[in-house]
């Protein structure tokens, strides 16, 4: 048996195979081959395994988001089995003995050219579906999986540490649960597995050996724990507690339908994060009231150009219709920082978390703002939604973004497109900046809801992708909470609600707090809900108001 | 072999959707369908090589339907022009 400790940041255990993360290479190699007949067959298998995962693809984008976005996959069907770049690849193969993998990186060289030299800027965009077909059949070629995971059975899935554009991909259905060797409590890893309801363990170093792949390992969320190769009565107690706390689900699986009213009569909104339409149905699942936070950067991860209006409306418009009725908060594009996108052009920064992004990047480049905004006002007619801006720190920037909104809207109604006049505005409060002059920001919108993840990185100066920051990372720092209650005190004056979305609402441990301080939403993981719910209706304000607020203004580092 | 000419009202031209649409569409027949513009003319169930032919809003392309069902294709071909492009 060995065993490994790291940062458990996502509840629960874990039982099944340990399986590596599978990433694509990026370097080709250039060989001459022998037996050129073999080589062509090679290709072909490689294309018609191609062919067969665009399918997939585009059946999966159908469900999601649409015919037209299934639409991009059909095409790249198409170009990966068209006949003039079979030919080419053919030629490159059977005259000039090349190497399949070089073959198709030349043979697309050529035509991402030829359509990049077009005078269309439509058509030089193609030219990046070229490429994108390509290096899908290279990476066949060369055995990288699409998607990380090629397994028949869902598996522990060990990486040194995922890309956002890396976890959008995974085939979550393969997944039992995540081993980093890197990484932080609010990497994109922790994100998703609590979103999946599913545990992680983060920070193990290089201590998972390759050798382990495939041996059955355990996984305890709670303690942070590694098992592998248990012994009968570690494994035993480990299935015990798999039972056990499975029971406690059902217990929780009580509370659904119930108010998220404290003893002495206070109510919360309580709400979901998620980050793609996939998620709804957990979030139904677990009985929330609405969502809080819909992170739209999935839509741009998932692109490998600008996606359409179209696209965006489709997407907004699922996940609009999907919750009846129910409040939707969408955060606008909040990408820059640890989230990249190649076809955005963004300049490498030296400190991308206060450089050019969200809103930023936003009122920077308004046509693709403008695009978004349309596609959120015409999906508005499909049910409740709010609308969020990101990385907020003048007033200024609010007014134009709002600016913004009201162009789209004469827009819209001069297109006869229809949409909803009773869409919310509100600012993410993120930045020590928003939170100082949440006075002023409060009389520019409808709602305010507090990223705490970022709030606390900024304020305390602590980089939340900096593993080794521990103990000074403090998302608990009464700095942090008492610019919680400041922007709570200011918002209420001026008769906005305000919640928070960042990790902090589903803490437990201080619920009490926001209970305390007056926060009238947190907007926490689909599997957080229900806990949440038991402990606002185990709580009594009247009871623990006076202690809570002279902790806050105390200097104790830990409340 | 059967002919005739359409003009583009797509204000896009023939970009990847239509033309996907087209090689599809294509594949139904056993004729042979050319498309040609001024001087150049493709194969169009060459998907690459028809959207690299940046047919635009407003250009006359000619098309060439050659083979056992050129009858039924031609004229089915010039109703998807009409409904597509």
């Amino acid at each position: 048996m060995i065993s490994i400790q790291g940062k458990g940041v996502s509840t629960g255990v874990a039982l099944g195979p340990l399986y590596f993360y599978q990433r694509a290479k990026s370097s080709i190699s250039r060989t001459t081959v022998k037996d050129t007949q073999a080589e062509w067959e090679r290709f072909k298998a490689a294309q018609a395994k191609a062919v067969e995962q665009l399918g997939e693809l585009a059946e999966k984008a159908r469900v999601e988001a649409g015919d037209s976005a299934a639409f991009l996959f059909e095409t790249h069907q198409m170009m990966a089995e068209d006949l003039d770049y079979e030919e080419a690849i053919q030629g490159l193969i059977q005259d000039d003995k090349l190497n399949a993998e070089a073959a198709v990186s030349d043979t697309a060289a050529q035509f991402a050219d030829m359509f990049a030299n077009m005078d269309d800027p439509y058509m030089q965009a193609r030219s990046a579906d070229v490429k994108d077909v390509s290096s899908r059949i290279i990476g066949i070629l060369t055995g990288a999986v699409q998607g990380g995971i090629d397994s028949p059975v869902p598996v522990i899935l060990i990486a040194d540490d995922l890309a956002p554009s890396e976890t959008v991909q995974l085939d979550k259905s393969k997944i039992l649960g995540f081993v980093t060797e890197g990484g932080s409590g609010s990497s994109h890893t922790a994100i998703l597995a609590r979103t999946m309801g599913i545990p992680a363990i983060i920070g193990v170093g290089k201590q998972v050996k390759a050798e382990y792949a495939g041996r059955e390992v355990i996984i305890d969320g709670t303690k942070g724990e590694v098992i592998i190769d248990a012994d009968e009565a570690t494994r035993n107690l480990m299935v015990s507690k798999m039972e056990e706390l499975k029971k406690q689900r059902e217990m929780l699986e009580l509370l659904k339908g119930k108010p998220n009213k404290t003893k002495d009569g206070h109510t919360i909104r309580i709400y979901c994060n998620i980050g793609s339409p996939d998620d709804v149905a957990p979030v139904l699942g677990n009985d929330a009231g609405g969502i809080g936070l819909f992170r739209s950067e999935f839509l741009y991860l998932n692109c490998d150009d600008y996606p359409t209006e179209d696209y965006q409306f489709e997407a907004y418009k699922k996940v609009l219709s999907d919750m009846e009725g129910r409040e939707v908060v969408i955060r606008t594009l909040d990408i820059g920082a640890d989230k990249q996108i190649d076809y955005f052009d963004l300049p490498k920064e030296e400190n991308p978390a206060m450089g050019n992004r969200a809103l930023r990047i936003c009122l920077n480049r308004p046509e693709i703002f403008r695009t978004q905004l349309r596609a959120l006002y015409r999906a508005s007619a499909f049910g409740k939604l709010s609308i969020m801006f990101p990385m907020v720190t003048s007033v200024w920037e609010v007014k134009e973004a709002k600016k913004m909104c009201e162009r789209v809207k004469a827009e819209l109604t001069a297109e006869g497109k229809a949409f909803s006049n009773d869409v919310e505005l509100g600012i993410m409060i993120e930045t020590p900046a928003a939170a100082v002059m949440s006075d002023r920001l409060a009389k520019e919108v409808d709602f305010f809801s507090c990223g705490t993840n970022d709030l606390t990185q900024y304020t305390l100066a602590c980089d939340r992708q900096n593993a080794d920051l521990g103990r000074f990372f403090n998302p608990h720092h009464p700095a942090v909470l008492r610019l919680l209650k400041l922007v709570c005190d200011n918002a209420h004056k001026n008769g906005i609600w305000v919640g928070i979305c960042g990790e902090l609402g589903a803490d437990l441990s201080l619920t009490e707090t926001f209970l305390s301080i007056g926060i009238d939403e947190l907007s926490v993981s689909p599997r957080a809900v229900l806990p949440l719910r038991q402990k606002v209706r185990d709580t009594n304000v009247a009871v623990c108001r006076e202690r809570v607020l002279s902790e806050l203004m105390s200097d104790i580092n830990t409340i | 072999m059967k002919t005739f000419e359409y003009t583009i009202k797509d204000p896009v031209g023939i970009h990847a959707r239509p033309a996907g649409l087209l090689v599809k569409e294509i594949k139904k027949y056993t004729s042979t369908v050319m498309i040609c513009k001024g001087e150049k003319e493709v194969n169009a169930l060459k998907l690459m090589a028809l959207m690299g032919m940046g047919i635009k809003q407003g250009d006359t392309i000619k098309v060439t339907v050659d083979g056992a069902d050129e009858e039924k294709a031609a004229s089915e071909l010039e109703a998807f022009f009409k409904a597509n492009l």
